[in-house]
């Protein structure tokens, strides 16, 4: 998928900012994490900002899906 | 159990334990501090040689067997770490010497203000705009870069915390001659280290649960209006605000308070100091102890870096007392985050636009 990002291993917050930055230039962004607090972190910013999301664990990583609506 | 009831629970926990632990002989309004907890179980492993700052505190090893207890059982334990440790001890560092200039962590200053201790106001605000200028960092770039599992026999190091603090247990409950123990100031008041350690195991199950952290607070809030951490604090200061009244450890003023100074800008800068390397570093004093116990060699780096700032801090005087701050504390904390802030304007990488992943 095209605006996809690898933020797999980077300390908080940057994952949640990466992820922010991107989605003020984009639609639809997926994002690449593998560990549960930028997940939880990544979840609950898409919520309150009343985005599309689409949470998939593959072998411990996960892969969101955030839609602008 | 709901988000709420996690938040009830892991104030409550952290608010009234922390009282109850004074009150079972801890020093005044520390019942809780990461900061100078780790400061006098350095002490006890002849790190500094402060005398009368020398006890291992079962409350931190308490922190580190639940949080690395809970992780095992949620199958969350998983060793990893190699983003620039060496830069991450540095903020170790700088995030005790900050602490020891105000005399205490976030947690210890907001515990302050709930026994009247008016300076932990000064602190707070301080922390908060070192919050906001890392904020800032990141937002222009600042990265340490990625940490990766560990695949191969550096995975054990993971482990080091949770044997370390077993190891820190029995010599406390032994009394073992490898510790070195006060015999007087702060570091000889100390609660039934059984009773430290079943309220260090219950904050620590809990803050690894909540992934509490006292810098993450401030920063979801200003980042994204999340305020599930704020929420955890507030309920935190109630409780051990009722708590001092009912056991009349209330006491409202800025002098004459238990462990503290009244040198505002110290202390200001002083949790700057904290607010701006916990950023930096990806968590507070607390969060980076829990992290380490779950297996993340990069924040056990960190935790070896606020020991290191604990002898540094009183090896060379730069430590607040009740006295106050000296000259050469001064400048080091104007050191300190001149250096964290060139960190986080060294640190940038460019941005890079969006882009297939690897």
């Amino acid at each position: 998928m095209e605006n996809t990002l690898d933020l797999r291993g980077l300390s908080c917050p940057i994952p949640l900012i990466k992820t922010k930055q991107a989605m003020e230039k984009a639609d639809c962004v997926q994002v690449i994490l593998d560990e549960t607090t930028p997940k939880e972190n990544i979840l609950k910013y898409a919520r309150s900002q009343s985005f599309q999301t689409e949470c998939e664990e593959v072998a411990g990583e996960y892969r969101i899906t955030i839609r602008k609506v | 159990m709901s988000s709420i009831c996690w938040i009830l629970l892991t104030g409550l926990v952290f608010g009234l334990g922390a009282v109850l632990l004074v009150k079972f002989g801890n020093p005044g309004n520390y019942g809780y501090c990461a900061a100078c907890q780790l400061r006098d179980i350095a002490g006890a492993l002849g790190i500094h040689q402060v005398a009368t700052l020398q006890y291992a505190r079962p409350e931190i090893m308490g922190w580190i067997i639940g949080a690395f207890s809970l992780a095992t059982v949620r199958g969350e334990f998983r060793p990893r770490g190699g983003s620039n440790p060496i830069i991450r001890f540095l903020l170790g560092m700088m995030m005790m010497l900050g602490a020891l200039v105000f005399l205490g962590c976030p947690l210890r200053a907001l515990l302050r203000l709930s026994a009247g201790d008016l300076n932990g106001i000064t602190a707070l605000f301080g922390f908060a705009g070192g919050i906001g200028a890392g904020i800032w960092f990141l937002q222009s770039g600042y990265n340490l870069g990625r940490s990766r599992v560990h695949d191969n026999s550096v995975r054990y190091l993971g482990y080091l915390p949770v044997i370390g603090a077993i190891v820190l247990l029995i010599g406390v409950a032994m009394q073992a001659p490898f510790l070195q123990f006060s015999l007087k100031g702060p570091g000889s008041q100390h609660a039934p280290w059984l009773i430290s350690l079943v309220a260090g195991l219950a904050a620590g199950v809990l803050a690894a649960k909540t992934r509490m952290c006292l810098s993450g607070g401030v920063r979801d809030y200003l980042l994204v209006r999340d305020t599930y951490l704020l929420k955890i604090y507030g309920v935190m200061f109630v409780a051990a605000l009722a708590a001092n009244v009912y056991f009349g450890l209330f006491k409202i003023g800025f002098s004459n308070q238990p462990l503290a100074h009244s040198m505002h800008i110290w202390n200001f800068l002083g949790l700057f100091l904290v607010g701006l390397a916990a950023t930096l570093a990806g968590g507070c004093p607390l969060r980076q102890l829990i992290l380490s116990a779950e297996g993340n060699t990069d924040a056990l780096v960190c935790v070896l870096g606020m020991l290191a700032g604990a002898g540094l801090a009183h090896g060379l005087n730069l430590a607040g007392s009740g006295a106050g701050v000296g000259a050469a504390g001064q400048i080091a904390v104007l050191v300190g985050i001149g250096l964290t802030a060139a960190i986080g304007f060294l640190f940038r990488e460019k941005m890079v636009a969006l882009k297939e992943a690897i």
